[in-house]
């Protein structure tokens, strides 16, 4: 019965990649990253997760700092916090969040601060997106390890 | 390509410095070398790899990003190319201009990977490196 628990888990938690991958909000590099757990970094996804996680909302809290002063003019100090979104993004895989990020980018290029603050909205909104899709994902990892862990002697 | 598949290069003990502002990425491409086999340290922008090699470290290979504050991956190449460091220098970088991805070349890299990198973007920098190794 315990076996069935851990299958149905390992059932959602697929269910719920699959889903991610279809919307295209996960791409392959998720899976690198994946596999590049082992027994040395047991926890790598879910540590590298929360490195994304931190280093984005400061960026997000500074994007939105310097768009919000009524004198901003600064550009370029956009330009170089969405590197940093576009390529952490990309790194984890996390494809919707980059390309949104790109789309913004080009708007700082463009010095369109309407066009800034629209591609803000849009970056956090598919940002929080994908955090609550993580830790759904985290969450039912952390079952299926519990309901694996419970078992009965043989 | 499948875990048992991955050349380990423990053998060659070859020794690798990651220069990238972005922790994100440091994690991943310490993993991805330590996933080879290969030894290494990370450092958050040119300035300090160039102190690190003034303090006498050396690596067979250098993975460096190109936009870092302080000093940048471009003028950290030159910098280190000027000391005589002739460990070998993988430029990695998000995007780069065809302008900008030359002047990274002429400041005295090796070879040249965009980012994100993946295991075989890196068995690819190792091989053209010569340091690629069959089991």
């Amino acid at each position: 019965m315990l076996g069935l628990g851990v299958d149905r888990l390992q059932a959602d938690i697929n269910r719920l990649l699959a889903s991610l991958f279809h919307q295209g909000v996960l791409d392959e590099h998720f899976l690198q990253l994946q596999q590049l757990q082992d027994e040395t970094s047991p926890n790598f996804v879910y540590d590298v997760i929360n490195i994304y996680f931190d280093e984005s909302e400061k960026l997000l809290r500074n994007l939105r700092l310097l768009l919000m002063d009524r004198e901003f003019s600064d550009y370029k100090k956009i330009g170089l916090h969405l590197n940093q979104l576009v390529g952490s993004s990309s790194s984890i895989g996390a494809r919707r969040v980059r390309n949104v990020c790109v789309a913004f980018r080009s708007a700082s290029e463009l010095s369109n601060r309407p066009g800034c603050l629209r591609g803000l909205e849009v970056v956090e909104h598919e940002y929080h997106y994908l955090k609550n899709m993580m830790h759904e994902l985290f969450q039912l990892e952390q079952q299926r390890l519990l309901a694996a862990g419970v078992r009965y002697p043989i | 390509m499948t875990r048992e598949e991955l050349p380990n290069l423990a053998e060659s003990k070859l020794t690798a410095l990651v220069v990238d502002d972005n922790f994100v990425n440091q994690s991943i491409h310490q993993k991805l070398l330590s996933r080879l086999g290969i030894q290494n340290d990370v450092v958050c922008n040119g300035k300090e790899a160039v102190d690190a090699h003034c303090s006498g470290r050396n690596y067979d290979l250098i993975l460096m990003d190109m936009d870092m504050p302080i000093m940048n991956g471009t003028q950290a190449t030159k910098r280190l190319r000027e000391m005589g460091i002739e460990s070998k220098i993988a430029g990695v970088t998000t995007r780069a201009n065809e302008g900008e991805k030359k002047e990274f070349m002429e400041a005295g890299l090796n070879d040249f990977q965009e980012k994100p990198l993946t295991i075989s973007k890196l068995l690819s920098i190792l091989h053209k490196l010569d340091f690629y190794v069959q089991t």
